[in-house]
């Protein structure tokens, strides 16, 4: 049976201070007793030159493939389509380097793992570890430079330059961070808090639907009906600031349910004849929110769920947002077309520090 | 039985599995239902009345006699006979059982006898009208411009490319992988079940067509990455690259790890 | 050995190789380390897919640089996509397209570059685990871990930033949620928001930043500690698993050259391939379905990549709190999932190590791996920081989920809320329970030998169940279990009368130590080990003559088995000596 050779665990080590020597040896079998089989193509001359051929016949295949890749990417349209099955209909330049490609590489590693595990020698070899902890010699050593040095250089000496050194170097990283200011060139007179605080809504400002951007009336609106919805504007303004930085601030939905539904606003008056008007963006983190549910008259935001009742003035009902929905307070003018009649009285949007300051 | 065993652990066979658990469900909402447009845009007398009877056996029951409404249904009075035609012919009415909400199933009801509802609802109160064949007709829909309502309209809730996605308590948004031009224009103008109704003043005619032939093109299009995993996005990516991808690299690891005979 | 350099490719190898050695000494090293041996087993390839994915991320994302165009700008496209044809959209967006459809193979190279950063990102996942659970980042370890946790969150970063590029309605939406965690920051968050993205969300700067970050910044310095990572395994040589001949200060495993060269290269090869084929055959990210971004649009079923996934969970299942505190708002619902939470994680990942280390007194250097079962806290803390991890994750895809399965979101979400709290310390217990009666298990194997199942009845009437002596590789890799002592509880007050000023800490120790290592099943001495193989073996020759035609050891490569099999003559020395 097995020869069992002693182990000199760490068993007996004191505790308290820790246990700080390693031990010499772990389990059983001394490094002789590494076993080892022969494997068929150790001693079958035939399997290894069948093993042979495989591999070579895999790197031979791999040039194969190779070759059919890039008459693929000169024959094949670009634009073709095939149909594959379990795929479907997929883009036949893509699939098909891909796949020659593909196999050209696993083809070469395949090879050359065949060609380890069955030509190459399989016999485990062993090799002593040393601790990582250095010889007590280069510890001297090192420990002796450093003394020289801090003795040459009168580091500890010159206490004035030492400190006036360090406090150099503590106050080097400082214009790095300051340089990072201009990350935001701010134009003259604005802050982050009031830029956040307001939107392109003003008095008397006409609601447009997104896409049309057409002024809506408020019989174009059918009692379950929903827009997204913009000011009127939207797009010349885009046009001049090069961004969208309005859109995403300024974005609504119009609802319109029966008056009657309606439980609470926040503010007194603020839907026209049943039609609402909320911030499309969520008070939480602020995903664009516009999946409104026309019987409940929830509004679900889809990135987490947060969900906020329409009919009872925007209320988070469920989910993770705290801040109700900004309402935007409507009416029509003139002309019969629907308007804002104020900005937003709260900021839109996902909360942040100065939010109720402002 | 072999044949299975011996190739379940293919990966392919797992994309599969994948896609149709995904694809499955999605599949059953929207089953197809091959309906000619109703002629009945506005019924006969004998239509009203053959209406009135099958509303009486089939929906009176939830809906009340005069279609007023009562606890279980909503008045259908003014719903319109798009409305009629949408629930009906696609299988969610009559309801098989209470739930989240309406699912499609094998109409009941044959063309004549929805043709026959329409009308009899349409004659109760004015509503959307069943489409004609030119409301539907969207070959000279701008797709383009079709996507972008679509991503402005449609998409908080079907998902971008009209996978269908989840509402509240149980609730979602089916998928639109099988629906028919008619049953597109259907629903934006009647609003069934949570939808929000997309009248044609606010959203013309001209732009229903568009987003059909938007849809249209997304129902249609091949996929020029390869297998689509169901273009939901990052979810059935990141399982398909745990249990395949990670499923071949750990093989070719245990490979190279054995000994070889 | 002579040197027998005769091929003409190895002579001109040879020279060349003579002239870098003279400039810079380089033969010394290969001579020492072109033998350096490598243990083998599957799971230290795990680290390997990670490397390797990223060096197939670096290729592709080289390759995809020459086309992309990372710019805010608004244009018309007028690609051959058609259902994006007219519509505006950013520069970023439009090139992105063109990668995939004008460019021939473009679609391939994004797709690989996608699938390979989806598989980094699991792989140093998955390599953390192997390398956790065997607690091979113990002594001498544990700056390598340490490097290893810094590369996990830069990979994160990586990936993050490479998925908001092709500036789409997907990923875009998910900036906007990092404008939203970025503002919930107290005190700088406002102007930490408008510094990131100059200005207010979504302003036109954050696709040139983040491209800057994706390509140069975060890539450098992961590189630079890809190199470190591996600099220090070299040095410190690779740990191994327990096994016969292999101890804790060699190393049993094949020579570089050329058996490790050839299978890691060869499995290099294997990721590779298996990348470029699962990018020629399957959809990742199709952009130009989600259309360009937009601040007012979204799509249902919005999801990060798989590995911000549990970011995206926490944010979903924490309560809505919010509070304002001196007129300043602070949004816990917020900050608590998408900075308290994974800087937690990321923080008692970077310590636990050093934790363990003080926990259980053990300064020892460690370079044969522990089997999980033989450190219960440690695989029950594992296991219960990935069920935490996991809900969360499933979390991130709750309605995709209920969408699927057709249930309700909120019930699913508020079962996970519950598992969240409910189930990692479930899964603690139960995890730690499992490690010791594995343990239970060991300690009868060693002490009894195996249970054979079989009943023999003795001449004299007696019923024995035999019992089977361990083969020579069980009992060496079950036999490598190490004991620790729990730490001594400290004494106040000492019987000189001197108070012990670190009490507290010391009595914190103790507890500590105790919690890791009281349960612990003891190993048996090596007397007894012996003893009790002794006997299985004769308790399995007992049976012997009823069993003729089977053989005793039933491992026939031991080396009490070798003499029954013909053509398997030698041990593993003789063939090392027989090389020599």
């Amino acid at each position: 049976m097995n020869e069992i050779t002693p182990n000199s665990g760490a068993n007996s080590e004191a505790a308290g201070e820790g246990h700080s020597s390693a031990p010499a040896k772990l389990g059983y079998s001394p490094v002789a007793e590494i076993p080892h089989r022969l494997r068929v193509t150790d001693t079958d001359p035939k399997a290894a030159r069948r093993a042979e051929r495989q591999v070579a016949a895999m790197f031979t295949l791999s040039m194969v493939f190779i070759m059919l890749s890039v008459i693929a990417y000169v024959v094949i349209d670009k634009y073709a389509v095939v149909y594959i099955p379990v795929l479907g209909d997929v883009g036949a330049s893509n699939v098909v380097l891909g796949f020659t490609f593909g196999m050209a590489v696993v083809l070469i590693g395949a090879g050359a793992i065949q060609w380890a595990k069955k030509l190459m020698p399989d016999v485990e070899v062993v090799q002593e570890r040393h601790d990582m902890v250095s010889e007590k010699e280069d510890d001297n050593l090192a420990i002796a430079n450093y003394e020289r040095g801090k003795d040459e250089s009168g580091f500890a000496r010159y206490k004035l330059i030492r400190r006036s050194l360090l406090g150099a170097m503590a106050l080097l990283p400082i214009p790095i961070i300051v340089v990072l200011r201009d990350l935001w060139i701010t134009p003259p007179g604005e802050n982050p808090t009031e830029i956040l605080t307001t939107t392109m809504w003003t008095k008397g400002k006409r609601i447009i639907s997104d896409g049309t951007y057409m002024p809506i009336r408020p019989e174009d609106l059918p009692v379950g009906g929903l827009v997204s919805a913009l000011p009127e504007g939207i797009l010349e303004v885009q046009e001049e600031e090069h961004n969208l930085n309005a859109r995403g601030k300024a974005a609504i939905i119009l609802v319109r349910m029966d008056p009657e539904q309606i439980r609470s606003q926040q503010g007194e008056g603020w839907d026209y004849n049943g039609i609402l008007a909320y911030s499309k963006i969520c008070t939480h983190v602020g995903c664009p929110i516009a999946l409104y549910e026309q019987r409940t008259h929830h509004l679900l935001c889809p990135c987490h769920q947060s969900t906020f009742d329409l009919a009872d003035s925007g209320a988070v009902i469920y989910g993770p947002a705290a801040r109700n929905m900004p309402q935007l307070p409507i009416s029509v003018d003139e002309e019969g077309y629907l308007v804002a009649t104020q900005d937003f009285a709260v900021p839109v949007g996902p909360s942040f520090w100065e939010r109720d300051k402002a | 039985m072999k044949f299975i065993t011996a190739r379940r652990r293919n990966p392919f066979v797992a994309v599969l599995l994948l896609v149709a658990a995904l694809g499955a469900v999605g599949i059953t909402f929207s089953a197809v239902s091959n309906i000619e447009p109703a002629q009945a845009a506005m019924g006969s007398q004998t239509q009203v009345e053959d209406g009135k009877k099958l509303y009486l056996e089939g929906c009176s029951s939830c809906h009340a006699l005069n279609a007023q409404g009562a606890m279980n249904g909503p008045s259908l009075i003014g719903v319109g006979a798009a409305a009629v035609h949408f629930q009906v012919s696609t299988g969610r009415m009559p309801l098989a059982a209470p739930g989240a909400q309406a699912v499609v199933k094998e109409p009941i009801y044959d063309v004549e006898e929805v043709a026959a509802m329409s009308a009899y609802i349409a004659s109760l109160a004015p509503g959307p009208a069943i489409p004609t064949s030119e409301d539907l007709d969207y070959s000279g829909a701008d797709v383009a411009e079709g996507g972008v309502l679509f991503r402005i309209n449609c998409a908080q809730c079907h998902q971008a490319a009209g996978q269908g996605g989840a509402l509240t308590q149980g609730k979602y948004a089916p998928n639109l992988m099988q629906a028919t031009p008619q049953e597109i224009y259907e629903a934006m103008v009647s609003g069934p079940q949570s939808m929000p109704v997309f009248s044609n003043d606010t959203l013309p005619v001209k732009d229903k067509q568009a987003i059909t032939a938007y849809i249209t093109a997304l129902q249609e299009s091949p996929n020029p990455g390869g297998l689509s995993l169901g273009r939901i996005g990052p979810v059935t990516e990141g399982l398909f690259m745990w249990i395949a991808v990670f499923g071949a690299f750990i093989g070719a690891a245990v490979w190279i790890g054995i000994k070889a005979r | 050995m002579s040197t027998t350099l005769d091929h003409p490719v190895e002579q001109v190898g040879g020279v060349t190789a003579k002239y870098v050695d003279e400039r810079l000494g380089s033969n010394k090293f290969l001579g020492r380390n072109l033998g350096k041996v490598f243990p083998d087993h599957w799971s230290f390839m795990l680290g390997e897919i990670a490397l390797y994915s990223f060096i197939v991320v670096l290729l592709t994302g080289t390759f995809l640089t020459l086309f992309y165009n990372p710019s805010m700008v608004e244009v018309v496209y007028n690609g051959s996509y058609v259902p994006l044809k007219g519509v505006q959209m950013s520069e970023a967006y439009a090139s992105s397209l063109d990668i995939s459809f004008e460019v021939r193979g473009g679609l391939l190279i994004r797709q690989m570059h996608h699938w390979s950063a989806l598989i980094f990102v699991a792989a140093i996942a998955v390599h953390m685990f192997r390398v956790f659970f065997t607690g091979a980042f113990r002594k001498p370890r544990e700056f390598n871990w340490l490097v290893g946790v810094g590369l996990t969150a830069l990979a994160l970063g990586a990936g993050f930033t490479g998925y908001s590029l092709p500036d789409d309605l997907l990923s875009g939406t998910g900036l906007q949620i990092i404008r939203g965690i970025l503002q919930s920051i107290p005190l700088i968050g406002t102007w930490a928001a408008f510094l990131v993205f100059g200005g207010e969300f979504p302003g036109t700067e954050i696709i040139p930043r983040l491209y800057a970050a994706h390509i140069l910044l975060i890539p450098g310095i992961i590189l630079a500690l890809i190199t470190v990572h591996l600099m220090m395994v070299w040095t410190q040589k690779h740990t191994q698993f327990p096994g016969p001949g292999r101890t804790n200060t060699n190393v049993v495993g094949y020579p570089l050259l050329p058996v490790y060269m050839a299978k890691a290269g060869g499995f290099f090869f294997i990721v590779f391939g298996i990348i470029a084929l699962i990018g020629g055959l399957v959809t990742v990210n199709p952009i130009w379905v989600f259309g360009p971004y937009t601040p007012d649009q979204v799509s249902a079923g919005t999801q990060p990549d798989w590995y911000i996934g549990w970011l995206d969970g926490a944010l979903r299942l924490m309560p809505n709190w919010e509070s304002v505190i001196a007129g300043f708002t602070i949004s816990w619902n917020v900050l608590i999932p998408s900075v308290v939470i994974p800087g937690i994680l990321f923080t008692g990942l970077a310590l636990y190590p050093f934790l363990e280390a003080w926990a259980t007194g053990d300064k020892r250097e460690h370079n044969l791996l522990e089997r999980p079962r033989n450190a219960p806290v440690r695989t029950g803390i594992g296991v219960a920081a990935i069920v935490f991890y996991g809900i969360l994750w499933i979390g991130g895809g709750n309605d995709v989920i209920a969408a699927a399965f057709d249930l309700s979101f909120n019930t699913l979400a508020w079962t996970l809320r519950v598992g969240l709290i409910a189930l990692p310390p479930i899964a603690f217990l139960v995890t730690k329970r499992i490690c010791l009666g594995l343990q239970r298990k060991d300690r009868e194997k060693l002490l009894h030998g195996y249970e054979s199942g079989r009943v023999l009845r003795l001449p004299h009437g007696e019923f024995i169940e035999v019992h089977q002596p361990l083969n020579y590789k069980e009992l060496a890799v079950i036999s490598a279990k190490e004991d620790l002592p729990v730490l001594p509880a400290p004494v106040k007050i000492d019987a000189d009368g001197v108070r012990n000023p670190n009490y507290r800490i010391d009595q914190l120790r103790h507890k500590l130590s105790s919690f890791f290592l009281r349960d612990n099943i003891e190993r048996p001495t090596d007397a007894e080990i012996e003893a009790g193989q002794a006997h299985a073996a004769h308790s399995a020759a007992l049976e012997a003559p009823l069993h003729e035609y089977e053989e005793l050891d039933q491992d026939p490569v031991g080396h009490g088995g070798v003499l029954h099999h013909p053509g398997m003559p030698m041990t593993n020395q003789e063939h090392v000596d027989q090389r020599q």
